[in-house]
């Protein structure tokens, strides 16, 4: 009966295409889903426990083994809080962000190849959600619109420090996203497709094939840290710097909405390790035994992925915050011209290797001294003027802006919710309660 | 007689894809008539997305994935987001106030233009075949990259020249707007020349983006601060 209302539903039944796939599709959606909050519930308890490691701390043990039902607890606790919305913000927007910036996360797991091929019921299909053509060019949307939900965040709350925190991560985010898109490039270019399938098996057979070594290690690393910038992990987390800007993006937010957030941040992390590890290692690729043929692609892609996951967790407790302007030097000085020389470089060898190695002379001859000079030229003018704190403490800038001399007073929002108004305002206007005020923009 | 009086069309495609059509063309309509409507600028951008993203949806339908990629990562990721990014800076996230309107003549023009607009559109679509003339020219694309490839070998065989001169069209757009920006900044040698460095590290240090309106908790002084010139 089930199939006669799917017939009469999807005319797909129709032209041969079963129930038992359709269901076989729904099932690795489920599965996919399942295990993607899995792990992330487990990532933030790795996280945890694994930095409590190297800062000679114990870290949380008392919710289950070893603690291992922590984010559980957390999670139920920010369930029962009060959901708190700041009396200036944006009612819809507000609601809407944390969405935002959870969908994206979880759609770019979609494409990414978990395992090999596998059959069930007589149907042999590939282990991951799905294949489109389009492929990588799915992750880069996503990616791109990933800035949304903490762009609107930010701007939504209707505070000062929210707005800071989105602000810098719009542009942050923007700026990162092109030496992301062109190490993308490099690996299109040597695979001949976008389908992260096609790239994967690409790959496969030996390690020296894992595209990590074909293009030489340059566009890894460029990628690595362009994600690193894109998902705002440490040391590229001015976005929420808790130290500047309280919390940043999600200071005003409580709650469920911000644990999605919190969320959205683990499950970033998930899904781009498993994103490097399709580009760059081979994905499922690794050696297998004559039994359980299936099992050990999916080892293989778990292992690899939880190695980038421990080395993210190592850089957060290694690495201190960049400035700012050191972030957008990197990126726009460093990051993007070495992207694009290398990829011209892999470009050049895809014609012949004296074309590429021509190309790669030119670019030392001619491109890294003008770079040099750029960057030399950056820094002179970077150290004309004071760092940025010390501007906004400028007698100059203060009368403008009217702040009092002495910058922002710390702590000017309470983490709990409560705007406050008064931090740039040279003469304290008290508020006055009852009397309505506007309505929220 | 024309294709455009028989209703076969959207009947003719299957009931999934039909369905696809119909909820992404409302997306499309509602997010249009949004950015309209909208008092709010960051509202309108907001239903600016929810259009492109329908199109992307309908270039999707269409097998289109590579322009619906593009559609994604260009117009939503990249230039509404600068848009929300001025709109943020700049202070302007605050409802208009539409009863002064600078240009009395315009808005009668307008109403008069977009009527000519629908008429021209319904003209072509009861009087002669779908603008372009035929469904389709040449059938479905062979590939299983689908439009990818297609696209690819275009761009870098037929129209390699129109291409290669767009690209250093919009270099030159941008070289310039750096330089445009820069200069007065390089004279000025100030304290403030380290603080209006880097696009977005001196627009963080403008007092406007902290105090404006729109973002700032209290509505009550920002009232006053905001009709002062200079605040005290």
């Amino acid at each position: 009966m089930i199939s006669a209302i799917a017939a009469t539903l999807d005319p797909l039944f129709d032209h041969g295409v079963g129930l038992a796939v359709f269901l076989i599709v729904l099932i690795r959606v489920a599965v996919a889903f399942a295990a993607l909050m899995v792990a992330v519930m487990l990532m933030i308890w790795f996280e945890r426990k694994l930095i409590s490691d190297m800062q000679n701390r114990i870290g949380p043990n008392r919710a289950g083994p070893f603690g291992l039902l922590q984010s559980l607890a957390d999670g139920i606790k920010l369930f029962f809080k009060e959901d708190l919305m700041p009396t200036g913000a944006d009612r819809r927007v507000f609601l809407l962000a944390p969405y935002l910036s959870i969908l994206p996360a979880f759609l770019a797991f979609a494409i990414v190849p978990i395992g090999g091929l596998i059959t069930i019921a007589g149907h042999r299909f590939e282990l991951q959600v799905a294949d489109p053509p389009m492929g990588i060019l799915f992750l880069l949307a996503m990616s791109a619109i990933s800035v949304y939900g903490v762009m609107l965040a930010g701007w939504s709350s209707g505070s000062k420090y929210p707005l800071l925190g989105s602000v810098r991560a719009s542009a942050q985010m923007v700026s990162y996203e092109a030496p992301l898109g062109i190490t993308i490039v490099t690996v299109i270019l040597l695979t001949g497709s976008l389908s992260t399938r096609a790239i994967v098996d690409a790959q496969a057979a030996h390690f020296w094939d894992w595209n990590l070594i074909r293009l030489g290690i340059v566009p890894f690393l460029i990628f690595m840290i362009a994600v690193t910038a894109e998902m705002n992990r440490p040391p590229f987390d001015l976005v929420e710097a808790d130290s500047e800007l309280v919390g940043g993006f999600n200071t005003e937010y409580s709650s469920l909405r911000f644990a999605l957030f919190y969320l959205a941040e683990f499950m970033n992390t998930v899904t781009m390790s498993a994103i490097i590890v399709t580009l760059f290692l081979g994905g499922p690729d690794g050696p297998g035994f004559p039994f359980l043929r299936w099992l050990w692609p999916i080892l293989w892609f778990l292992g690899k992925t939880f190695v980038f996951l421990f080395i993210y967790v190592w850089l957060r407790a290694a690495l201190p915050r960049l400035r700012y302007d050191q972030l957008m030097n990197l990126g726009w000085k460093w990051l993007i011209p070495i992207a694009l020389g290398w990829m011209l470089f892999v470009a050049g060898l895809r014609i012949n290797e004296a074309w590429g190695l021509g190309i790669l002379g030119v670019l030392v001859v001619l491109v890294g001294p003008a770079l040099y000079r750029a960057v030399a030229l950056g820094k002179r003018a970077g150290h004309l003027g004071e760092p940025r704190a010390a501007v906004v403490a400028s007698p100059g800038l203060a009368k403008r802006s009217g702040l009092p001399a002495g910058g922002v007073p710390a702590g000017a929002v309470p983490a709990g919710g409560v705007p406050a108004g008064a931090g740039g305002s040279g003469p304290v206007h008290a508020p006055k309660p009852g009397s309505g005020g506007e309505e929220a923009p | 007689m024309h294709p455009g009086l028989v209703p076969v069309p959207l009947l003719a495609t299957s009931l999934p894809d039909a369905i696809t059509f119909a909820v992404s063309a409302v997306i499309v309509i509602a997010g249009a008539i949004g950015v309209v409507v909208a008092r709010n600028p960051v509202h309108s951008a907001l239903m600016l997305v929810m259009t492109l993203f329908g199109v992307a949806v309908l270039f999707v339908e269409q097998r289109a994935d590579f322009l619906a990629a593009v559609q994604v990562i260009v117009y939503a990721g990249a230039i509404v987001v600068l848009f929300l990014f001025v709109i943020m800076l700049l202070g302007v996230d605050r409802r208009e106030a539409v009863s002064a309107d600078p240009l009395p003549w315009q808005r009668p023009l307008a109403l008069v233009l977009s009527f000519c607009a629908l008429g021209s559109v319904l003209a072509l679509g009861f009087s002669g075949a779908w603008s372009t003339g035929a469904a389709s020219v040449t059938g479905a694309l062979p590939h299983r990259a689908g439009d990818t490839a297609a696209l690819g070998k275009v761009v870098f065989t037929t129209y390699l020249l129109p291409f290669e001169v767009t690209a250093a069209l919009l270099v030159i757009a941008v070289v310039a707007a750096v330089l445009l920006v820069r200069v007065p900044q390089l004279r000025e040698q100030g304290g403030q020349a380290g603080a209006e460095r880097g696009g977005a590290a001196g627009l963080e240090g403008d007092p406007e983006a902290v105090s404006d309106p729109g973002v700032d908790g209290d509505p009550q002084g920002l009232g006053e601060r905001d009709r002062e010139v200079v605040p005290s």
